[in-house]
């Protein structure tokens, strides 16, 4: 068993890598966790992790820089059914396209576009930062055992850009930011969440814990 | 919702904590690790790191210390100091910051807040404002950049300057009054609303907290989305439990589960 947190230059891995070790250690599901760039190791993981902070266009840019990657992923998540995650804009490159300065086309797992924004109040902050509550749209095994609603636990958000799934039954999770902001999408074997569970304490262990025993 | 945040400040220089953190069951009061652990457990929203290292020989240990905080602290946390180059970034964040924040290196250069935040995003650069009223009584307010610690005047205009940098890709600002900074009488609210009216991110106001109805104030009054705080966390005066507690009361929306 093994799980391949894809390094492709964005993010701080180091912090992810640390809380899915701890994830996996407390719920007694203690596995390798391996930051990598190689994609044979990605296409022969058990499960695969793919983080990413920055731009969008940048985060595919880096991606597709490693020879093989994106292939590898697509293998491991969809032609084999490995359990994914991805996080943050590792969860948006799951789209269609993006359209953060640049149109920029993503996997093309989740069929959505990756925009602003728009809250309604226009006082409202952008980056949407810091903690927020979640409402589920439909249930899912990486939240199970998880307090979730406006007086449940709270995640951790930094983005000024979200998915807006096309098919509304890839969406599990949305937080409340001047409207409905996604949260959280799933589809088949594959999720991702727009907040970060490695910054997400109690909230983000729990669902780490999940996704390392998911069996989709 | 989203969640006013509450956020403790640790100086650290050396790799110590600056005077030291107060809670009972701290081994080592000095240790930065310690408290940020402490904090974590009492559920602080975020923390920040300001490295007031005086030589560059020693910077390796605030390293360490944010790099042992990443692997037992799972929330985010704010690396400020002597921040002036993409590759200061990069270690930065590496080692496991979540952002860092500039200062001097801004303001001397604002192309490096651009440079920075695309590089590495928007939302993991944040520029610290250090501000002191320079209008006289009766004119309208109007604040300025200092650096140097306060001792350094800039003549240049903390309101526009935080417009500028937040077009440049500034994803927060930490705002600090200089006038009220270490005072305890409460932030600096002109100032603090001010700013926070003029961008269109987060604001973390900082400087002058002498108790709970300033955090209130800084949000209610100043519109600050943050509140930052050192002494009256590291003393033992107040719990970060407590703070947020006293602001649910006056009807802000904290996060009080961590």
């Amino acid at each position: 068993m093994s799980v391949a947190i894809v390094d492709y230059g964005s993010g701080n891995l180091h912090s992810a890598a640390k809380a899915f070790e701890r994830a996996a250690r407390e719920s007694g599901h203690d596995q390798p966790i391996i930051v990598t760039n190689d994609p044979d190791v990605v296409r022969n993981a058990d499960r695969v992790v793919l983080p990413g902070v920055g731009a969008f266009a940048d985060c595919r840019r880096g991606l597709d820089a490693v020879s093989g990657m994106v292939d590898a992923l697509d293998e491991a998540a969809r032609k084999k059914g490995r359990p994914f995650l991805g996080i943050c804009v590792g969860m948006q490159l799951m789209a269609t396209i993006g359209r953060e300065n640049e149109v920029k086309e993503g996997l093309g797992w989740i069929a959505g576009e990756v925009d602003k924004i728009k809250p309604s109040d226009k006082a409202l902050k952008i980056p949407h930062m810091g903690w927020n509550t979640l409402s589920e749209c439909k249930s899912h095994p990486l939240f199970d055992g998880i307090s979730l609603g406006p007086d449940g636990l709270h995640a951790y958000f930094v983005h000024s850009y979200q998915l807006y799934p096309a098919d509304k039954a890839d969406l599990v999770a949305q937080a409340e930011y001047g409207g409905a902001v996604t949260a959280m999408v799933a589809r088949d074997t594959y999720a991702g969440t727009q907040f970060h569970p490695e910054k997400s304490q109690r909230l983000g262990l729990a669902l780490i814990a999940n996704f390392l025993t998911w069996k989709p | 919702m989203l969640k006013v945040r509450i956020i403790p400040c640790l100086d650290v220089k050396d790799g110590r904590v600056v005077k030291g953190v107060n809670f009972v069951d701290l081994r080592d009061a000095g240790d930065p690790v310690e408290a940020a652990i402490a904090y974590d457990a009492a559920g602080a929203d975020e923390l920040t790191f300001l490295d007031i290292t005086a030589s560059v020989e020693n910077r390796g240990t605030l390293l360490d210390v944010v790099q042992r905080t990443a692997e037992a602290c799972f929330m985010p946390v704010t690396v400020g100091g002597g921040v002036r180059t993409v590759e200061d970034i990069r270690v930065l964040l590496k080692s496991g910051a979540d952002k860092v924040s500039i200062n001097t290196a801004a303001v001397t250069n604002r192309r490096f807040v651009h440079e920075a935040a695309q590089k590495f995003g928007d939302q993991c650069i944040v520029v610290a404002i250090d501000a002191k009223k320079v209008s006289q009584p009766g004119e309208a307010d109007r604040w300025e950049i200092f650096t140097h610690g306060g001792r350094k005047p800039t003549g240049i205009d903390a309101v526009e300057y935080a417009r500028e940098v937040t077009a440049l890709g500034a994803g927060e600002i930490l705002l600090t009054s200089m006038d009220r900074d270490g005072t305890r009488k409460g932030f600096d609210l002109g100032l603090t609303r001010a700013v926070s009216d003029a961008v269109s991110v987060p604001v973390i106001a900082s400087g002058g907290v002498g108790d709970l109805d300033d955090l209130v104030n800084g949000v209610k009054e100043g519109h600050a989305s943050a509140v930052l705080a050192a002494s009256i966390f590291h003393f033992g005066e107040y719990s970060v439990r407590q703070a947020k507690e006293h602001m649910a009361k006056a009807g802000l929306a904290v996060r009080l589960d961590r």
